[in-house]
């Protein structure tokens, strides 16, 4: 594995690794490190640095839904043009092209049902190439981004073995 | 009444720090870096592997020397990995762990008075396995200046005309050192010139860093007198599951299966099942986890250059074997005031051997986060203790 592969790796799960540590880590130099990310950052393939949070815990009210839509692609422009207008909508976190029975996989974050369902009625619906849409809400987040969110067990080895 | 006892088990002795050992899985609030076994859980394929088998009803005794698919993963995995083959049918057991492998190896193998070579520092079982076959164990001590590797001379001073196994423990258990093609040649030239035979445990060969594991077996003329222990607890993460394997000449192999037959009977068949699917389908998993290691064995090295505790680069198995002869105290007094004083428990260099006087095992099976802060209160401990011999 390359050595700007080995950084994704360990970023991905870590954002905040000081990066003195990062380098003795994949045993490299800091300055090798720091100049592989600032590249990576420039060619956005490193897009952003964000935090994980389980907000069931914090008690702020948020729902999370899943929409599928089918749409009717533009002639030239195929589904970016329909992508664009749905995703330029704050409240949308993620916008998927899929293959299979609808086109678009949304992810939608609200603070209501009710706000999700208004998103849905008055601004997704409408948009003409939109043909149908179907909304799944997360009842409950196990796993996200890799991480388990579950309550983890306790560390079960004796404390010392040959 | 009669003694009940045998007097070759009653003078085996218990492992001398077999009290410090209690004293520390005693403590509620230590922490330690003093463990022998992974931290990962088994990966989750092999775990489901294993329900599922349960849920199958595969609760009945395998054949002896192991479930057929089982023996053929081994030796596809083995000719892939040492490239050497086995004939699953005759050249292949399945063991309950690499203990049993070893045990029943030097059972089938030796004849009361034959010597068998223990490189030291290692593994604590070899000396009373040898003793229970009847053997002589004879040790060698290992140098540190040889990054612990075994040198051809080390070897050739201490064989005799009784002498009839080497006992080969690399990836090492406690030093981490790794012998590569070159440090294994001229060892491996000796025992074909004094015609002896070597148990070879490669239950670490997962987890070298840098260079691939290579096996003794696999060098001209070795394969014929080499016993080959493995299995699937340090590097597949299965030390509870208790399975392993031993493979080599089918002449041995027919007698140690003999032993295993009568003592075991059979590996647990549900461990058998899920190891099948960790041959075929873990290699993403124990690469992750080697990675994993490897980045913690770098972590742990800068961290001692930097405090200037004295220690070799380990290439291999997960431990640290620092030096501690600057603080003019035994490996015991050392661990035991650590504990004491920064309730850290680590391991003595002497549990594996005399010559692991003044080196402690440190083991890096735990995550980056508990390895620092262990590592801060060795800092603090070596502060103190160089602090005070200034004073």
């Amino acid at each position: 594995m390359n050595m700007r592969t080995e950084i994704l790796r360990y970023l991905e799960k870590n954002s905040r690794v000081d990066l003195g540590e990062l380098a003795v880590l994949l045993g490299t130099d800091e300055a090798t490190i720091a100049n592989e990310i600032a590249d990576m950052e420039k060619e956005k393939i490193i897009c952003g640095y964000h935090t994980l949070i389980d907000w069931d815990k914090t008690g702020e009210e948020s729902v999370t839904a899943l929409i599928e839509v089918r749409v009717t692609p533009q002639r030239d422009l195929g589904f970016d043009r329909i992508a664009e207008r749905i995703y330029n909508f704050p409240e949308v976190t993620a916008v998927y092209l899929i293959s299979g029975a609808y086109d678009f996989l949304i992810i939608l974050e609200g603070k209501t049902l009710k706000e999700v369902s208004r998103f849905v009625s008055e601004k997704l619906s409408p948009i003409e190439p939109v043909l149908s849409t179907a909304t799944h809400f997360i009842l409950k987040k196990y796993k996200d981004h890799g991480t388990i969110l579950a309550p983890q067990k306790k560390a079960e080895r004796m404390l010392v073995m040959p | 009444m009669r003694n009940p006892l045998s007097d070759k088990i009653v003078n085996i002795q218990p492992s001398g720090i077999r009290k410090f050992f209690d004293i520390v899985n005693e403590m509620k609030d230590a922490i330690s870096l003093g463990v022998g076994e992974p931290d990962f859980d088994t990966p989750w394929r092999i775990r489901e592997e294993g329900i599922y088998s349960l849920e199958r009803g595969r609760t009945f005794y395998t054949s002896n020397a192991g479930l057929k698919e089982l023996k053929d993963e081994i030796s596809k995995y083995l000719e892939r990995k040492i490239q050497v083959s086995y004939d699953p049918a005759s050249e292949i057991v399945v063991t309950v762990g690499g203990s049993e492998g070893i045990d029943i190896a030097m059972r089938a193998m030796l004849n009361p008075g034959d010597e068998v070579l223990i490189p030291q520092p290692s593994y604590v079982s070899y000396l009373p396995c040898a003793v229970l076959a009847d053997g002589v164990p004879v040790v060698i001590p290992l140098q540190e200046k040889n990054k612990f590797k075994l040198t051809r001379e080390e070897l050739e001073e201490k064989i005799t005309d009784k002498t009839k196994i080497l006992v080969l423990p690399f990836p090492n258990n406690p030093t981490g050192s790794i012998m590569t093609k070159e440090d294994l040649e001229p060892i491996a030239e000796a025992v074909v010139e004094h015609d002896l035979f070597v148990i070879s445990d490669e239950i670490y060969s997962e987890l070298t860093y840098g260079t691939d594991h290579v096996s003794i077996a696999s060098f001209p003329g070795m394969r014929e007198r080499t016993i080959v222990i493995n299995g699937f607890s340090k590097g597949f993460a299965m030390t509870g599951w208790r399975l392993g394997y031993a493979c080599g000449p089918a002449p041995i192999l027919e007698q140690m299966l003999k032993i295993h037959q009568y003592a075991i009977m059979c590996a647990p068949t549900n461990s058998q099942y899920a190891a099948v699917e960790g041959l075929r389908n873990c290699e993403d998993e124990v690469q992750e986890m080697r990675k994993a290691y490897n980045q913690r064995r770098r972590y742990l090295l800068h961290e001692f250059q930097r405090m200037g505790l004295q220690c070799f680069e380990p290439e291999g198995a997960f431990y640290m074997f620092p030096g501690i002869q600057e603080f003019g105290m035994t490996s015991e007094e050392f661990a035991t005031r650590f504990l004491e004083e920064e309730k850290v428990a680590v391991v003595p260099g002497t549990a594996f051997g005399d010559c692991g006087e003044g080196f402690l095992r440190i083991s890096y099976a735990y995550s980056l986060d508990d390895l620092k802060v262990a590592i801060g209160r060795l800092e603090n401990f070596i502060t103190k203790l160089r602090n005070q011999k200034k004073a």
